[in-house]
């Protein structure tokens, strides 16, 4: 019935005066399409639009009670005691550090994960396989901390128990006291984690290379560990491009998440990353301005970071995302 | 391809490369399960026995004592009933949300239907960040809520989008007739939509449950000082800065815990409440890896 009214009102309206009023009688229309959305805009709103303005607390010294545009403006003050602090110059290094390891060891052992999975001639036992290597994606970096620190425990750990099997040490190795082995460790729970789950995306790349490909490099006898060089690899080297340069955005952002529950403070000197930093010498302190201060300069270097990557790999390997 | 290449007459040096395949995906399977199985194992077996070393993937001395201690625990009682709690109401108000969102943004019908596609992508590349979003819950006066669990998380717009693209393979037709016997908007999609979306809602429903179930980051910045709203994560999370050599700047100490813990050894505890934490992942599992793969994949090609 509505149908019907609308095809009439055209008629007899003039053009300028149509518009506005079909405007409203598609509004109208699509009222319940409006009201299921409502509640929806106001909450993104409130959750993701609104707290933007926070960003502003990072020219400010903010203190609580008083709303963000009572608060005196300091200008670049906060971002100056910052880069002034010597433990920022240890946090990034360490952030750096960490962030390199993981993207090296998480790229190596994903791709090369699903290149032998890939080469695995039994399909249950390919499935077995596959099943069980990301099932430490789905538990939290609690339980895998836990996990962690129990193999490397000095206390019969798996880990020393192995080694002293071995006779490659003779006493335990205290693992989670030592600031040097920190970072290692990081990257080897990381990998731990996540190489199954990571490797998804480029068993996927890989199903869709064309079996013709395959056949012709028989043909032309070709060794497999060739076929997986020649035409595997290029296969894949666009997703290995995309996730390559969205991770170098994410160079610096790594989250605090393992190196809170794995740290300790015999290792503070090690584990501190800039994300931890902003939660314990901004947040924890009431610094709130130097805490937002801290996330800014985070968000600023990442993009910086996005682009440059992109930039790079736009010119040398013709991919990029943008 | 891969059956194409079976050959009963291989070259000796492809079968050789076979097998070594073989063995090294075998170490990466043990590699992989071997932590569970042993803190499985320590987890089942008596405490003081445990100290003595050896233990391996069978409980040398099985007890359940562990388990009565951690359970015996007030904490961990209502840490268990509030991360369940949390988990399904944060999985049932996250896919009411995301998919009347998605049902909306999915009508080729409404006028700001791109505008509001915008308006929710953008969520996914700015946020605010951790100060600004503490203040903000501070303000709305959150702390210390069971709210801040589900609320601030509310709608994703990743999944929205993952819905939508599900919706978007859904013959429009069918929308249109229900419309001609006289269905509103909201009725098709909760009689119509809802009930034909139910493979994305699953996968969507397990990265919600999954992300519920596993967080503590949030008890841990704004429930801290509320022992009621304490969740099993938040619990772990607390033996295990106890219990690692030093205190990772923990708000508050966990000595009411130690005092507990004086009759078993608090090794044994952490085994014993990580084995809590993670079985009901286990008893989702096959349904993850069914579900989310397709997910995982639905999102990368659409999104």
């Amino acid at each position: 019935m509505k149908a019907v009214s609308e095809a009439a009102v055209p008629a007899d309206v003039r053009p300028a005066a149509k518009r506005g009023s079909r405007f409203w009688t598609i509004a109208l229309r699509n009222r319940y399409l409006y009201l299921m959305s409502l509640p929806f805009v106001v909450w993104v709103f409130i959750f993701s639009y609104y707290p933007l303005w926070g960003w502003l607390m990072a020219f400010q010294r903010f203190k609580p009670g008083k709303s963000i545009l009572e608060q005196q403006w300091v200008g670049f003050d906060q971002f100056k005691t910052l880069f002034r602090d010597d433990t920022f110059y240890l946090v990034m290094r360490n952030t750096l550090a960490m962030s390199l390891m993981s993207l090296v060891a998480g790229f190596a052992t994903a791709i090369v994960f699903a290149l032998l999975l890939n080469e695995l001639r039994r399909m249950a036992f390919k499935r077995i396989v596959q099943t069980i290597s990301y099932l430490p994606h789905f538990v939290s970096w609690t339980v895998a901390a836990s996990i962690v620190t129990r193999m490397l425990s000095s206390d019969h750990g798996v880990v020393n128990d192995l080694l002293m099997g071995l006779g490659i040490t003779h006493e335990p190795i205290q693992f989670m006291a030592n600031g040097h082995l920190f970072w290692g460790i990081v990257t080897v729970s990381d990998v731990w984690k996540e190489t199954g789950w990571n490797a998804i995306i480029y068993l996927a790349a890989i199903s869709g290379i064309g079996p013709e490909l395959y056949e012709a490099a028989k043909v032309d006898g070709a060794s497999r560990i060739r076929q997986i060089w020649h035409i595997t690899l290029p296969g894949i080297r666009s997703t290995i491009v995309v996730l390559l340069i969205l991770s170098i955005g994410h160079l610096i952002s790594i989250g605090f998440e393992k190196q809170f529950l794995l740290g300790n403070n015999l290792v503070v000197d090690y584990s501190q990353v800039l994300d931890l930093y902003s939660l314990q010498y901004g947040l924890q302190m009431n610094r709130y301005s130097f805490g937002v201060a801290v996330n800014m300069f985070n968000s600023v270097v990442s993009l910086a970071l996005l682009f440059l990557a992109n930039g790079i790999f736009k010119r040398t390997t013709k991919e990029s995302i943008m | 391809m891969t059956t194409a290449r079976i050959r009963r007459g291989a070259p000796v040096s492809e079968r050789v490369l076979d097998a070594a395949i073989v063995v090294v995906m075998i170490v990466v399977a043990i590699a992989t399960v071997y932590p569970f199985l042993n803190v499985l194992a320590l987890s089942l077996n008596d405490s003081t026995d445990s100290v003595r070393g050896g233990i391996t993937i069978f409980p040398r001395e099985f007890t359940l004592k562990n388990y009565n201690v951690i359970f015996s625990f007030g904490g961990l009682l209502t840490g268990f009933k509030i991360s369940v709690l949390r988990t399904i109401v944060g999985t049932i108000l996250g896919l009411i949300s995301s998919s009347m969102l998605a049902f909306v943004l999915a009508r080729p019908d409404f006028q700001a239907r791109r505008a509001l596609s915008v308006y929710l992508a953008v969520t996914m590349y700015v946020s605010a960040g951790l100060i600004p979003t503490y203040l903000l819950i501070k303000d709305l006066h959150l702390m210390g809520t069971f709210a801040v669990y589900v609320l601030p998380g509310l709608v994703s717009a990743f999944n929205v989008f993952v819905i939508r693209s599900f919706i978007d393979g859904i013959p429009y037709a069918l929308q249109e007739s229900a419309k001609i016997d006289g269905a509103n908007d909201f009725t098709i999609y909760w009689r119509v939509i809802l009930p034909m979306t139910t493979p994305a809602l699953a996968t969507i429903a397990l990265f919600v449950a999954v992300g519920q179930w596993n967080s503590w980051f949030d008890t841990y910045l704004y429930n801290a000082t509320s022992p009621s709203l304490t969740t099993l994560q938040y619990e772990l999370m607390k033996v295990l800065q106890s219990t690692t050599t030093g205190n990772n700047g923990d708000y508050h100490n966990a000595t009411s815990m130690t005092q507990v813990l004086a009759t078993v050894s608090p090794e044994s505890v952490k085994m014993a409440i990580t084995i809590v934490v993670t079985v009901p992942i286990l008893l989702v599992y096959p349904f993850l890896q069914r579900y989310f793969v397709k997910g995982m994949t639905l999102g990368a090609v659409k999104g």
